[in-house]
């Protein structure tokens, strides 16, 4: 009798155990999946910046050095490895991208023409996807992060080598201003 | 956002199984005014097929619902190549809200803007938005309105929309047999009333007019019932917008441009009512009350900007609480689960919009999918070719140039008119 009580619990505890990893297994998942969906988005933006860059030279004579800026930033966000590095690069790709589109101002051939503002389109829906799925993956990460601080699953993620995922930041100036509202 | 799907389900179910119990007491009572001679099998055969017409109707919507709807409304499918912002747009949001596919995007030829939602399934979703819609709203009211109809989406409020609306449909139409018959039987003959007076008893007479009463009824009972729960909808489904976009203005002022714009010629048809982001039906404004399904414009335009702490279910639930004397609208879980993000700033597109434009443009996106090709003119000027055109060369009607005609431009046009005729 004695022995069918211990088994069980050591049936039930292994069973516990088997749940708790396999939950931090679903979670990791669900980080990498968000992760993907940003990666695709950032790669259709760093595709669609050349056709930019090539659009705007025949239009913009001078702005030679704005231009190169923008190259530039887009090989380094090309080549970012790990999701800081990223966060970073996008960031200086932002900047530079927001200084051309004010020199655009000053073309209005360009601004007109129907290459540009279709590129400027599929830019714009590109940062506002980059930008969602950045919510996405952080909501996960942070499910993912405050699980394997918890007790108990804390020791099954130190067990089995859980690390905790880094937050996917873009450096953009005043993101989070709060607009003035008119009534 | 789990809890509020989890809450319009239960209430779903609840809602559907009341109609359905007025459409059995509706079916009873014409059972049993037709056999008063056996109300047990007249009453029992009512029921039956009311439940059978039900049955049949529910099985229908669900096979083929959200075609039905859409060819009702007049819809035609668009891809990214035709109308890129839109599709762009509806894609964003897809992304925002966490659904499982893309819903497919449809164009419905009318100057009045307005939207709606379809899917009985998240997989099977579509949006549906007028031409007048996207030429009068810049980027990010579209982008407010096209997170609204995702919202009904999300929450399963197609699904039930759907369901309610076939249920009050089998209501109406019995009911409105029932009356027809009883209006026919009486003008010829009246083999009713005599069976009546023989089988006596005033308790049977009484009986028949609580039958006549609730066929009469039964149908505005199950109507308001069906309006009362779509009005909450909308509210979550604003909320909804609000928190996928991060930008609450961009609805309240698409709103206050959507009902300055309505039209009561746009009124499709009176099922689809419910569904679209503002009722077509209600244009004049007056018919706010007990049978309105959507609730005052001007109220949802007044809590979206109230949503001065940001773009959150909290920050929409105090503005509503602020309007509706503390009256909550979301669930507790649903609310401490909603993350603060923060609110946008708007798009640089939308201060400089163009309207006369756009709805140039949006008119060459119909033209495409119906098997024009556009060949644009060097003096401004596009022309529509046809996609049987059998001249070479086209000359514009303005300044008199010569054209060549791509045969490329020939070829895609004829495969968007076999598109637009596969998905009919």
């Amino acid at each position: 009798m004695g022995i069918i009580i211990v088994l069980g619990i050591i049936v039930l505890l292994v069973i516990w155990i088997v749940g708790m990893y396999n939950g931090l297994v679903r979670l990791r998942n669900q980080v990498k999946n968000g992760w993907s969906q940003i990666e695709v988005q950032l790669k259709r933006r760093h595709d669609l910046i050349p056709n930019l860059v090539e659009t705007a030279k025949g239009y913009m004579k001078h702005e030679r050095e704005t231009l190169e800026e923008i190259t530039k930033a887009r090989n380094l966000a090309v080549n970012a490895n790990s999701v800081a590095e990223h966060g970073k690069a996008e960031g200086k790709l932002n900047e530079a991208l927001s200084k051309f589109l004010m020199v655009v101002e000053n073309y209005p051939d360009l601004k007109a023409s129907q290459n540009f503002l279709a590129l400027q389109e599929e830019l714009t829906t590109t940062e506002n996807k980059v930008s969602f799925s950045r919510q996405f993956y952080n909501d996960q990460v942070l499910k993912f992060n405050t699980r394997i601080e918890s007790v108990p699953t804390n020791i099954i993620a130190g067990m089995f080598n859980f690390k905790q995922a880094e937050f996917f930041e873009v450096e953009v100036a005043a993101e989070r201003e709060v607009p003035k509202v008119k009534f | 956002m789990w809890e509020i799907i989890e809450a319009n389900r239960r209430k779903s179910v609840a809602l559907i199984f009341i109609l359905g119990s007025v459409l059995a007491a509706l079916g009873a009572a014409i059972g049993y005014f037709f056999t008063p001679e056996f109300p047990a099998e007249g009453v029992f055969t009512g029921i039956a097929i009311a439940m059978v017409i039900w049955i049949i109707m529910l099985l229908a919507s669900y096979a083929g619902g959200e075609q039905i709807l859409l060819a009702t409304a007049g819809a035609r499918e668009v891809k990214h190549d035709d109308a890129p912002q839109l599709f762009n747009i509806v894609e964003e949001i897809k992304i925002a809200s966490g659904l499982p596919s893309m819903p497919k995007v449809y164009l419905i030829d009318s100057q009045v803007p307005n939207a709606f939602a379809v899917g009985l399934k998240p997989e099977r979703a579509a949006v549906a938005v007028t031409t007048g819609l996207v030429a009068k709203l810049n980027r990010d009211e579209l982008q407010g309105v096209v997170a609204h109809e995702i919202g009904h989406i999300a929450n399963r409020d197609t699904l039930f929309m759907t369901m309610a609306g076939v249920t009050v449909g089998a209501v109406v139409i019995l009911a409105d047999l029932f009356l027809r018959g009883l209006w026919y039987s009486s003008m010829t003959g009246g083999r009713r009333r005599s069976s009546s007076s023989q089988g006596g008893g005033q308790l049977m007479a009484i009986l028949m007019i609580v039958a006549i009463a609730l066929a009469i009824l039964s149908p505005l009972l199950a109507q308001l019932l069906y309006f009362a729960t779509s009005r909450k909808r909308e509210y979550l489904a604003d909320a909804s917008s609000a928190q996928f976009t991060r930008y609450p203005e961009g609805l309240a002022s698409a709103l206050e441009k959507i009902s300055a714009n309505q039209d009561k010629k746009f009124s499709k048809s009176r099922t689809l009512a419910p569904m679209f982001i503002i009722n077509p039906m209600a244009a004049s404004g007056k018919m706010m009350g007990l049978f309105s399904t959507h609730p005052p414009t001007e109220d949802r335009i007044h809590i979206l900007r109230g949503m001065m702490k940001g773009s959150s279910l909290q920050a929409y639930e105090q503005a509503y609480r602020k309007l509706h004397q503390n009256k909550q609208l979301i669930g507790t879980p649903s609310l401490n689960a909603s993350q603060e993000k923060g609110i946008r700033k708007p798009s640089p597109e939308a201060q400089q919009h163009n309207p006369k434009k756009s709805l140039r443009d949006i008119k060459d996106i119909l033209h495409k999918t119906a098997g024009y090709g556009i060949l644009a003119c060097a003096c401004g000027v596009k022309m529509k070719i046809p996609s049987n055109f059998e001249h070479k060369k086209v000359r514009c009607p303005r300044c008199g140039r010569e054209h060549e005609v791509p045969l490329e431009l020939l070829a895609a046009a004829i495969i968007a008119q076999d598109h637009t005729k596969k998905s009919a």
